[in-house]
This record gives structure tokens, sequence and C-alpha cells, in this order.
């Protein structure tokens, strides 16, 4: 187990602020073991395969519950299993990014076992809601499949986002920190995406790279952390106002993609 | 207080008729099981509680309080009528007695398979969730139309108050209940790629929290849990079973053969997916809460049920 282990990760984990019971399990089944080899298996992708560089993850608060909203980039979830990372690596005390998986997922034998022991649950509006009352830092891509599916040419581009989460951050008094990840788009340079496919496989498409599969390629990723924005009100606003709100989110991860364009 | 318990020879219905007792209440219970030995001061009926007979215990005790406890459930049973019967002709009964003869409170003791499991389903279901268990697991159909029949009396029977216990899963040394009795075996079946969170609760506390709710009498519908959930492979390894992964579709059809459990088909999704309740609206109500930790529970199980051979 040392290989998959590495000693470090494991008492990073150690310093995870959650509610693990004398098992090692929290409230939600995430396990503390499977977590150490989670997190090795991520940091080696993180420093030495992506060598991603992160900025600005002081400004996700160190307790307490934070949305992390930010674009897709490549077509496979490494933008997400590489934003898990940083949260881990870079934040002292490291905290858990927990995700809203696509549905299909719990269906899919392992990947169902794997998502649900590394607390990423699957992407229902009880779970977010849940996760935040109980101070949980929250992932969410509210481009959904939609943003994963963005072709090579389309990568910097933002599909249209969900507007749920701002009703929730609204409910739950919940800061939303804004991100822009860049790169995902090149590591996996998506030329087609196979629906028929897909549907026949139990996925929601295959996607297609000028090399066949959707491996990704060791290129550096960035992700850019902005400033914590916190809307007031109640969640029962008007669509326009949310919409208003949504904009506003949108426009901050526009700009950090930018920043994290400039700096390649 | 006089308290009637229908269903009282299973294992949480002895163990609840001892609180009681010790508590100084009166028990009279009915089952058609045998209780061989019951403690002196519980009056025991071998009657149906679908029969004439059972209507008689009631008129001639007019108990303060009913726990219902005589509904079958058992994952490794197959859908048969005369389990459909018990389970919603029998709640349909002790109600109309329960009603006819000034009984002031009646809790019906259901079950958390009530929410379903699948792949969509929340984690932590809350009391106003509709039952998910209906579309996979047909089998279930008996138990939730008796849970939602309980429910209606909450508004039919206003001069009484109604409490809907939905238990997890019981786990203790009786080894009786669903998990139980999943964990009989040396090896415990489980759906490869697929390790669901299981929630249980010792049955002494399921006895405290029957008691509780007596005491408290709280209206309305409530989830009863214990300690935090775990995944069923610890549960399987910390009782000293060898867990057997295998493809789902290798498992249908290895059901009820080779010494493997005879699952209804509907149960796989109950080892696929988790079904956990959010039990903090019965705590607060009642300030139940639970003592047995989930390893003092599998200690319990697998120090009187050891695997054979």
């Amino acid at each position: 187990m040392s290989l998959l282990v590495d000693p470090d990760i494991e008492r990073r984990v150690d310093a995870l602020e959650l509610s693990f019971d004398e098992q090692g399990v929290d409230p939600y089944g995430v396990r503390k073991s499977d977590l150490a080899w989670f997190y090795t298996t991520l940091s080696r992708l993180y420093r030495y395969y992506f060598r991603v560089e992160c900025t600005g993850a002081e400004h996700v608060p160190s307790r307490g519950r934070a949305m992390l909203i930010g674009n897709h980039s490549g077509g496979v979830a490494i933008d997400g299993l590489m934003v898990i990372a940083s949260m881990f690596l870079e934040k002292d005390p490291p905290r858990l990014a927990q995700g809203m998986v696509e549905k299909f997922i719990a269906g899919v034998p392992f990947a169902s076992k794997w998502s649900a022991r590394t607390g990423q649950l699957t992407g229902l509006p009880e779970h977010a809601r849940r996760l935040l009352e109980d101070d949980r830092l929250l992932m969410v891509f509210p481009e959904g499949a939609r943003g994963t599916a963005k072709l090579y040419k389309d990568r910097y581009s933002l599909v249209e986002f969900g507007t749920g989460f701002v009703r929730l951050a609204l409910e739950t008094k919940t800061p939303i920190v804004p991100f822009g990840f860049v790169g995902g788009g090149d590591a996996v340079p998506t030329i087609y995406n196979a629906y028929k496919l897909g549907k026949m496989m139990g996925v929601p498409y295959v996607p297609f790279t000028p090399y066949g599969a959707a491996l990704p390629l060791p290129i550096k990723l960035r992700v850019h952390y902005g400033e914590p924005i916190v809307f007031e009100g109640t969640g029962r606003e008007d669509d326009e106002v949310i919409a208003g709100y949504v904009e506003t989110v949108k426009s901050r991860v526009r700009a950090l993609i930018e920043e994290g364009r400039r700096a390649e | 207080m006089k308290v009637l318990v229908p269903g009282i020879a299973g294992a949480t219905g002895r163990l609840l008729a001892a609180k009681l007792l010790a508590q100084g209440h009166q028990v009279i219970g009915i089952d058609r099981r045998p209780w061989p030995d019951p403690p002196e001061g519980v009056e025991l009926h071998a009657v149906d509680v679908r029969k004439r007979a059972a209507e008689d215990v009631f008129r001639k005790h007019r108990p303060d309080a009913v726990v219902h406890m005589a509904t079958v459930s058992h994952l490794t049973r197959t859908r048969d009528d005369e389990r459909y019967r018990i389970n919603l002709g029998g709640t349909q009964a002790v109600f109309e007695h329960c009603q006819r003869y000034g009984v002031e409170h009646v809790v019906f003791v259901g079950r958390h398979t009530y929410y379903g499991a699948g792949p969509d389903a929340p984690l932590y279901h809350r009391e106003e969730e509709p039952p998910l268990a209906l579309a996979t697991f047909p089998e279930l159909a008996d138990l939730v139309s008796a849970d939602l029949f309980a429910a209606t009396a909450l508004w039919r029977a206003k001069d009484m108050t109604t409490t809907v216990l939905r238990f997890c899963y019981t786990l203790g040394a009786s080894g009786e209940g669903t998990l139980g009795t999943f964990l009989k075996g040396r090896r415990v079946p489980m759906v490869l790629g697929f390790d669901p969170l299981f929630q249980f609760v010792h049955e002494d506390d399921v006895a405290s929290a029957l008691a509780l709710a007596l005491e408290k009498r709280p209206r309305g519908v409530f989830n009863v849990a214990g300690p935090n959930a775990q995944p069923l492979s610890m549960i399987a390894k910390k009782a000293g079973r060898q867990t057997l992964p295998l493809p789902e579709f290798v498992l249908a059809a290895m059901l009820g053969r080779r010494g493997m459990p005879r699952l209804a088909r509907g149960a796989i999704e109950h080892i696929k997916y988790p079904i956990v309740v959010d039990d903090r609206a019965f705590r607060d109500a009642t300030g139940y809460t639970h003592t047995y930790s989930s390893e003092q529970a599998i200690r319990e199980f697998s120090a009187r049920h050891p695997v054979i051979g």
C-alpha cells in the first residue's frame, strides 16, 4: 500500500476538519482510508502530470459553507478532480471539495462506489442543500453536462449557466467563490462527441480526440480562484433578479478564465 | 399505563415488553408466534391480529396505548398473499380497534425501506418524501401501503394521537431482522462495484425509542435511526464474514441457490444503493439518543451468531 498512499497525504487527510466517526467514516460515507489513496493519486496528477498552477486559493474560506463555481474545461472530469486536489493541497487546513456528480454515475459499477467514498454525491438539490447546511465546501459547474461536451474550438467559451446555485446560495447564505479553469480543453482536445454510442454504453456521450480516445495529454492546467461574492436575499426572488446575479458570477468566471489565459 | 403490543413475540417486541414492565406499565401482547416463557406481568394472547379474538382483547382491556409491530418484512421472502393480508389488513384492523375502544395513543412501527433505494434517491431521506420503493421493489407495496394508511389516522382520528415511526435496520444479539438475516451466512453477497451505506440501530435502542415515543407521544411521522451509517463491506468484515462481490447478473441468477440467501429481485437495489434516513425530527421531539455504537451492535450480533464451520 505504501506506493499507493503517500504518508504526507495521509497526514493531510488527518487534518481535514470533517466529522469522522470512530470507524473513520463521515455521515456521507466518506472514508478516511479511501481519501488517502484518492488524494495520493490526485496529488501526483496535480503536481507531475498536469503541473497545475493555482492562484487565489486564499479566497476560499478555511471553514464554513462555501460554493466553488466555475467553468467546465475538458470532457472527462479532470477539471473537477484538479479543483478537488487544489483545495486539498493548497489550503491549510486542507478542505474536501464535494462535487455534484452526473446522475448516471451512481448506476455505474465502481464509479458509483468510489465517487460515494470520496464525498462526490449525486447532483441533487437535496444533497447540495444538506452539504451547505453542514458547512461543507460545495463544488458546482453550472454549465452542467453541456459544459463538459464543449469542443476544442469552444474551449474558452461558456455555455448557459443553470440558476439553481444562486437561489441555493441566497437561501443558505453561502458565499460564492468563482474560479476559472484553463487548459482542460487542450489536455482533452475533443473534436467529436458520440451521443448515440454513449447512449448504448449508458453514458451521456463519448468524447473523441484527434488521437482517438479522450485520454488527457500532460498539458499544464491552471485554476484561478477569485474573491468571494455574497448576495443578499432569500432565494425567492423573481427570475430576472436571479438571472442578473447569475450573470455577475458568470462574468467573474469569464474574467478569471482570461486571467488564466494571460498567464500562459 | 396499559400498553397493548400486537407483534410482541418478535425480538424488539420482547425487549420493549421488558422495558415497559421495568417502567411500571402493564403489558398485554398479541402474537400468533410462540413466546414460551414471557416475563411475569406480560399477558399474552396467541391470536391473529385480524381475527375477532384480537378485537376481544381490545374490548376487554381498553388499553391506553398500542404499539403495532405485527407487520412482516423480510427481503428474503418473495411476495405472497398471506403477508399482504397481515401487513395491510392487520394494520387496518388495529387502527379500527384503537378508534373503537378509545385508545389514546397508537404507535405504528414502520421501516425505512419505505423510501426505496435507487441511483437518484437522495442520501438522508426526510419524512415528507413520497415512497420510491414501489417502482423498484413491488414486494414492498404492502408495507408502504400500511405505512401510508397508518398516517391517515393523523387526520381521520383526531381524538387519538398517532405516531408513525420508520426505523432503519436493526441489529443485535437476536440476529433477527432484515440485516441480521442477510449477515447470517459465512459469505455476504454484494453487487460488484457497489458498496452502499447501511444504517442500523441496536435492538435495545429500538425498544428505548418506542418507550420514549409512548412517553412523549409525538404526533406525526418520524424516522428513527442510530449511529452513523456504514458501508456494507465494513459491516460484513466486522461481523467476521467474507464479502462475495458478484456482477449483478450473476448475483441475480444465483439468489436462492448454493447457500445464497433467497432475496426478492427488487432487494438487489437495496444492496446496490443506500437507504439512509434523517432522524433529527424524532430526536428533537423526544430527546432520543442511541446508546449503542455500530461497532457494539455488530459485536453483539457476531458473538451470538458466529460463522459456522
